[in-house]
């Protein structure tokens, strides 16, 4: 290779695309360094407070799409309290400023503000691509300037953020000239829509690709709009509250029927029953089925609609479908790779007999022999169960089982379900990620530190007896990345234990465990390249008092790696040690 | 900051009977944040100034899902790093024999369990050295019986969990809330997040408007949140607050602010907090905003008035 020059060997590194190789090449030596950097076109910066720009752009001055995260994964559960950080201003500030070539922007969990997009959308010319999930902090506004400025605009992808929704016309600010357009989901936009307005968009974009729209948009203008784009292949539906009348369903179905490169479908947030047969005729092709927003359909619709989805890889359900329905599942979609099950009912108030138990879980293992990655909520579990599921499927790649009730055992044995989760992680070898739910000792712990050497990312919750569970993960997961851990009874020994493996981490995150002030105090003592962040609300009033508690317990410890030091955006209760 | 008059009531007697607007023991509303804190300490702490998650405001909530293990709370200090060391030895000790002693799956989980299960797994090996046995046989059960005695009814309320997000869980609200005729009762997901800021406090929170059945509630939490804002006269509109408007103006004498509670609906317009019947509110509220008395004249025609007579008082 020495003897190539460069541009040959940047041609070749064309062929690399996955970060951790690239990754890798830079290791080589300093000549494939430099090639390598000079060529980078895609960046992925796991958590942003572990570099920043101006380092960022000056290892990779040529980068083209940068993927950036935010907040910690339990914020999307409300454990991290607001203005916490995440803010992507000052990424676009510095990226403004180099004069990089942005064309796309991805960022999940950040603080996005309508002055951060405005600046966005004025100084990259060639923006093509706008990806944002679980975002908060900006308002329809901001993607007006979207729609205005960025004329090369490919995809503007809005998934699961919260977005105040003014209620004005974005929609009519994309200009007549923009013809670019291959994807756009808004489906989480709350406000009405300029349906007009969206109808010549649609019309006017033959790249369209795929659609998702909000809750505002009857069945009607669907009709219309798969007339208009009969090309579409990811389909996002919005909101039929009533039964249509026969007219309108057949508009509806006839247009539907052109669809015939139509793959995945989507939405459903309010939608009557009846409406569901006009989809029949794509559903042979579908290979990804989002129906867990469907409330309001019962499991006997859905069952039908399944029926009819043999070539499904993807599908997203509520636990509205039963066990009578994943067994369905099972006989029909033999293709089946990821499934998620989420829960219809949060609180446990309902005697709910048509959810989801063990029995669902092991009707699909059995049945569908490429299921890799599971994510299931349901309300009891065996080891019994989970032991078939683990002969069945050993090739998960993403297993996550969430018990609604905390430290619940197995439903039948009364025993704790380390069994069952030793079962899984002894036999899927190539298990990444885990998440652990019902009534757990020690001992899962000692078998995933074991079994699970793939293992990088971990939720525990609710789970272990003492510090020994939190120190097998830790000394037995050699490639874990994410270790996210609350309510468990782990503490310093655990915390302080090997402080030098949290630079082999992206990120620790430990609420209302054990681990006190003291400890993270000494933990972070030692490590100039882990930031160590303490979130106690009730911060101020401590303060106050002269005297710190160092016995007192942490509510929040959020620990990470970092090349940059403390960053400056903190907000006050946030104590970075 | 304001947080000062709070500490104030610490010293004056019946802390209890802060808790005058009849809510049951207030004493939950901590446990999230402070999960291992004794039982003995919970009442204090209610009364002292805590910013829990809003979810974990809920007074009617459930405790104790911290507290797994009594046990450790007092070893945690003097917990020796040993274990460390075993365990990499019990872990590394057995990986190397991986050839002897193979044991049945079925056999180990028998041992453990100390029960002759009817149900009987098969075809997974399993081995762990005599020593690891041990060890996490005696800590087994102890912990049996913790878990077992400590698993709460289901509808306790924890934050956070089940871990959904609540983007997921507002819309599975507003869908599920417009069809309750229909839909034989189910009450789905029932989750309404709006976020709530003060003017002054540093940060804004999020509270789950469906966690509550009426205004007193929703001020009560939103009391301990922010610990020092006054309701606006919410007291004199609603149907229930009538016999509670003489202790809210007590309240107010106490803290001796000047805050307001306001509401801005899907119209975008801010409006005080109380003048509709709650179901209504629920439905229409965007978002909470605490303000202070002065900036609030003017939004409700009655607003001015209110203010007045809160100077009166």
């Amino acid at each position: 290779m020495n003897y190539f020059p460069d541009e040959v060997i940047e041609h070749v590194f064309d062929f690399v695309a996955s970060h951790k190789d690239r990754n890798s090449i830079s290791l080589v030596c300093k000549s494939w360094h430099k090639i390598e950097r000079f060529s980078r076109k895609n960046v992925f910066i796991g958590n942003c407070y572990a570099i920043n720009p101006e380092r960022l752009i000056g290892r990779f001055p040529c980068l083209k799409s940068l993927t950036l995260k935010g907040k910690p994964h339990f914020a999307d559960f409300n454990l991290v309290p607001h203005e916490w950080g995440g803010f992507v201003l000052p990424w676009i500030e510095a990226l403004a400023r180099s004069r990089v070539g942005l064309e796309e922007l991805r960022l999940k969990r950040m603080v996005v503000t309508d002055e951060s997009l405005e600046l966005l959308s004025r100084s990259f010319a060639n923006f093509k691509s706008l990806v944002l999930v679980s975002c908060e902090g900006f308002t329809t506004d901001g993607l007006a300037s979207i729609a205005a400025n960025c004329r090369q605009l490919r995809e503007l992808d809005l998934q699961e953020n919260e977005i105040d929704d003014h209620r004005g016309q974005w929609l009519n600010c994309f200009p007549d000239s923009c013809t670019t357009l291959i994807s756009l989901n808004f489906a989480c936009l709350k406000g009405e829509t300029n349906v007009a307005a969206l109808e010549r968009l649609v019309a006017r974009s033959p790249n369209l690709k795929s659609l998702k729209l909000n809750r505002a948009v009857p069945l009607d203008a669907l009709a219309r709009l798969m007339t208009c784009a009969p090309q579409l292949v990811d389909l996002g539906v919005g909101s039929y509250e009533n039964e249509p009348d026969p007219e309108s369903f057949v508009k509806l179905m006839t247009a539907i029927e052109k669809c015939i490169s139509l793959r995945s479908l989507s939405g459903f947030l309010e939608v009557a029953p009846l409406c569901l047969p006009a989809f029949y005729p794509i559903c042979q092709n579908l290979i990804s089925l989002n129906l867990s927003y469907a409330a309001e359909i019962q499991g006997n619709h859905l069952i039908k609609l399944i029926q009819l989805c043999k070539r499904l890889q993807r599908l997203w359900i509520l636990d509205s479908i039963g066990d009578k329905g994943l067994a369905v599942v099972a006989a029909t979609c033999k293709e089946l790779q990821e499934l998620r099950v989420f829960p219809s009912d949060v609180h446990g108030e309902e005697d709910n007999n048509a959810a989801v138990t063990e029995v669902g879980l092991v009707a699909i293992s059995a049945g569908c022999p490429k299921l890799h990655s599971i994510l299931y909520f349901c309300k009891q579990m065996t080891n019994a169960a989970l032991i078939a599921v683990a002969k069945n499927c050993p090739n998960f790649i993403r297993f996550r089982l969430c018990i609604l009730e905390p430290h619940k055992p197995d439903h039948i044995t009364s025993q704790s379900l380390d069994e069952g989760f030793g079962a899984i992680v002894q036999a899927c070898k190539g298990l990444r990620r885990l998440s652990v739910s019902g009534l757990l000792t020690d001992q899962v712990f000692l078998y995933i530190g074991m079994y699970a050497e793939q293992l990088e990312m971990l939720s525990i919750a609710f789970a272990g007896d003492t510090d020994k569970g939190m120190l097998y993960v830790l000394n037995g997961c050699k490639k874990m990345r994410k270790l996210e851990i609350r309510d468990s009874p782990f503490g310093n020994a655990a915390l302080l234990a090997d402080v030098g493996r949290y630079e082999t981490m992206r990120s620790l995150w430990m609420s209302s465990c054990e681990v006190t002030l003291g400890g993270c105090k000494r933990l972070a003592q030692n490590s100039p390249r882990l930031n160590v962040e303490i979130i106690n609300e009730n911060e101020n009033n401590r303060m106050e008092q002269n005297e710190e508690d160092e016995r007192e317990k942490v509510d929040k410890l959020y620990l990470y790696r970092t090349m940059v030091g403390t960053r400056k955006d903190a907000p006050p209760y946030v104590r970075i040690l | 900051m304001s947080y000062r008059l709070l500490s104030v009531d610490k010293e004056e007697p019946g802390l209890k009977e802060r808790n005058y607007l009849g809510l049951s023991d207030c004493s939950s509303v901590d446990s999230s944040t402070i999960p291992n804190v004794e039982k003995s300490n919970l009442n204090f702490k209610a009364t002292e100034l805590r910013l829990g998650l809003p979810e974990s405001e809920s007074p009617e909530r459930e405790t104790d899902f911290g507290l797994l293990s009594p046990r450790t709370l007092d070893e945690k200090l003097l917990f020796p790093l040993l274990p460390c060391k075993d365990n990499t030895s019990a872990t590394t000790g057995h990986k190397n024999v991986v050839s002897g002693n193979k044991r049945g799956f079925a056999d180990t989980w028998d041992e453990f369990s100390g029960l002759k299960g009817s149900v009987r797994p098969g075809g997974i090996n399993m081995m762990l050295s005599p020593k690891v046995k041990d060890v996490l046989k005696d800590e087994r059960s102890h912990a049996k019986g913790g878990g077992l005695n400590n698993a709460p009814a289901a509808k306790a309320q924890v934050v956070g969990w089940p871990p959904i997000r609540s983007y997921r869980k507002n819309t599975m609200a507003s869908s599920t809330s417009k069809n309750t005729d229909e839909v034989d009762g189910k009450p789905g997901l029932g989750a309404l997040f709006v976020k709530v800021s003060m003017d002054g406090a540093p940060y804004l929170r999020k509270v789950d408007l469906r966690t509550y059945t009426s205004y007193q509630q929703l001020s009560s939490a939103l009391e301990k949140m922010f610990s020092c804002f006054t309701l606006g006269q919410y007291g004199l509109h609603g149907a229930q607050g009538r016999e509670r408007m003489s202790e809210i103006k007590l309240k107010d004498l106490l803290h001796g602010s000047e805050f307001v509670l306001t509401y801005e609906d899907k119209d975008g317009d801010w409006m005080l907090v109380g003048d509709v019947p709650w179901e209504i509110f629920t439905e229409t509220c965007q978002k909470l905003k605490i303000m202070k008395g002065s900036d609030s004249i003017g939004l409700a025609p009655g607003a001015v008035e209110k203010s007045k007579n809160k100077e009166r008082v």
